[in-house]
């Protein structure tokens, strides 16, 4: 039996509440399934389980509040055969071909930690083994590769990347490429006995909606008119709850941040003409759907500059910088009724400009209806803001704490620049960098910021 | 189209996107991306859900003529649907 314990969804996070159980004791899962939904500061997260299995006991119900690492349930984790790579590989010890043909030996999981740790650095399972460098545990959890199933082939039996790698599964699995349901849609279809992979997506980036499926369904009943004339009272005052309460954590991680990290400051101005010419030439080609924001050439720029200055992405933990080799973008968004989100657009290096507006529109549309995944919420490993729809020139972010950097972007805006000795008029966009001084200095932070200058001079390369 | 059937379609899909505005509140006048604080996803969003309502195709250089309540109905009647 393992214990899954209550999150930690970011660092401003030390309790959450369960909202809702989606499944019941005896129901089984699948890795990366949405299984309960925790309310927390910053609105209602869907959380995600990195494991297979079988719920067994539901230890807090709905509308408990507890601290983050409390064990909220109990389940037990689908037999797996350990992958036939196993045999085949060089210097593996008996002790791990024993573990590998009769599972991991039950070793005590370790304390809750309420720590400003990411999530994923807390799984149960990756507690069975301490080898692991935290850039290979995410990598494990972003390939999705169970550690317990891992058979070591580095240095005294630690994981490899290669380790992690060879046990990924076939991308077709990936939790990304599943049907998109939103979980309360997939509840509704149960209910009206529809096939969600039957209904077209009309949400964003595709996620089928309760409305799909209702629309599906045809006419909706009454009954449903009844409760939501009720709502409104409830929730406005909710509302102002969850502001008050989301004020409050983003203080205090701000407050932490200013009071711990050394920061610095750099900023560098940006002569857009070519990007957003591309950005225009571009959507004259494109239908409507499919147009392009420039912000999205911005996100991107950012991400693959990391490539060329790896020291701002990861995290500072246990004073030590934990760089990360994947480079999961957080995106500041603001919320209609004040605050602000960061969730992360996984991997943004490697998506197409498409993907990522697909992404960005997707995460956007989420973050204001409150439907993120823990996943998105506690990955970010660098965050982007971009205030320029809000005519600011230039934006000295504060970082978010465990990460090491916050990049802003300022309004594009029409300026005397000089190009070849010549004056001209240019639309120029302040790019500017805030670091953390214990991992980088300004040298390596104008690197950066050059980088992303030199990337977003080559837009149809992006 | 006509004003009304315009205003109708503009009011519906803005209120998708900024669900806490009164639309009786809003100048017709005044720009709405400062009215009702739209960023640019909120702004790409309007335009492609009137875009979907009516089968309009609106081209990118059209878009600011959205930028006030007058400017849209007029940019919607005078469109060939």
């Amino acid at each position: 039996m393992t214990d899954f314990k209550m999150p930690s969804l970011g660092a401003d996070m030390d309790r959450g509440k369960v909202v809702e159980w989606l499944l019941k004791e005896g129901d089984p899962f699948e890795r990366g399934g949405v299984i309960v939904l925790v309310e927390t500061d910053k609105g209602i997260i869907d959380v995600e389980i990195w494991d297979s299995g079988t719920m067994e006991e539901i230890v807090v119900g709905s509308g408990e509040e507890v601290a983050v690492g409390t064990v909220i349930a109990r389940y037990r984790p689908a037999e797996e055969e350990p992958p036939p790579i196993v045999v085949t590989l060089p210097e593996v010890g008996e002790r791990e071909i024993a573990e590998a043909i009769e599972g991991p030996a039950e070793e005590e999981m370790r304390p809750a930690a309420v720590t400003a740790e990411p999530a994923w650095a807390v799984g149960a399972n990756e507690a069975r083994h301490p080898h692991v460098t935290p850039p290979i545990r995410h990598l494990a959890h972003h390939l999705e590769v169970d550690m317990g199933t891992l058979i070591g082939t580095g240095p005294g039996g630690s994981i490899t990347r290669g380790d992690v790698e060879r046990a990924a599964r076939p991308p077709a699995t990936r939790p990304e490429e599943r049907l998109l349901i939103s979980p309360r849609a997939l509840r509704v279809a149960e209910e009206l006995g529809i096939d969600p992979a039957s209904v077209a997506g009309g949400g964003p980036g595709g996620v089928i909606t309760e409305d799909d499926i209702r629309a599906q369904a045809g006419p909706t009943e009454p009954p449903a008119v009844a409760t939501e004339s009720v709502q409104p009272v409830v929730e406005e005052d909710g509302a102002e709850k969850q502001r008050l309460a989301m004020r409050r954590a983003i203080g205090q991680v701000m407050a932490r941040s200013k009071r711990e990290i050394p920061h610095y400051y750099l900023g560098a101005d940006i002569d857009m003409t070519r990007a957003l010419a591309w950005v225009e030439e571009e959507n004259l080609r494109r239908s409507m759907a499919d147009r392009l924001l420039p912000a999205v050439l911005l996100l991107k720029a950012a991400a693959r500059a990391i490539g060329d200055v790896p020291e701002v992405n990861g995290f500072w933990l246990d004073d030590a910088f934990q760089p990360s080799d994947d480079i999961h973008l957080g995106v500041a968004v603001s919320l209609r009724h004040g605050g602000l989100i960061a969730p992360a657009i996984h991997h943004a290096d490697q998506k197409s400009l498409d993907e990522l507006m697909t992404a960005l529109k997707d995460i956007v549309a989420r973050a204001r209806t409150g439907r993120l995944r823990s996943s998105e919420m506690s990955d970010p490993t660098i965050t982007v803001t971009n205030l320029g729809d809000r005519g600011v020139g230039e934006v000295y972010g504060v970082i978010y704490a465990p990460q090491v950097a916050l990049i802003g972007f300022g309004k594009a805006t029409p300026r005397p620049w000089v190009v070849d000795g010549l004056l001209g008029i240019r639309p120029i966009v302040r790019a500017t960098l805030s670091a953390d001084h214990r991992v980088s200095d300004g040298h390596r932070g104008g690197i950066y910021l050059q980088a992303v200058d030199r990337y977003l001079q080559e837009p149809e390369q992006l | 189209m006509k004003p009304a059937e315009a205003l109708a379609v503009i009011l519906s899909v803005l209120a998708d996107i900024a669900p806490e505005v009164d639309s009786d509140e809003i100048d017709p006048g005044v720009d709405l991306t400062e009215q009702l604080d739209l960023d640019s996803m909120d702004y790409l969003n309007w335009m492609l859900g009137i875009n979907q309502e009516t089968g309009i195709e609106i081209p990118e250089r059209d878009y600011p003529k959205f930028r006030t309540l007058h400017g849209a109905v007029d940019y919607l009647v005078g469109a060939r649907v």
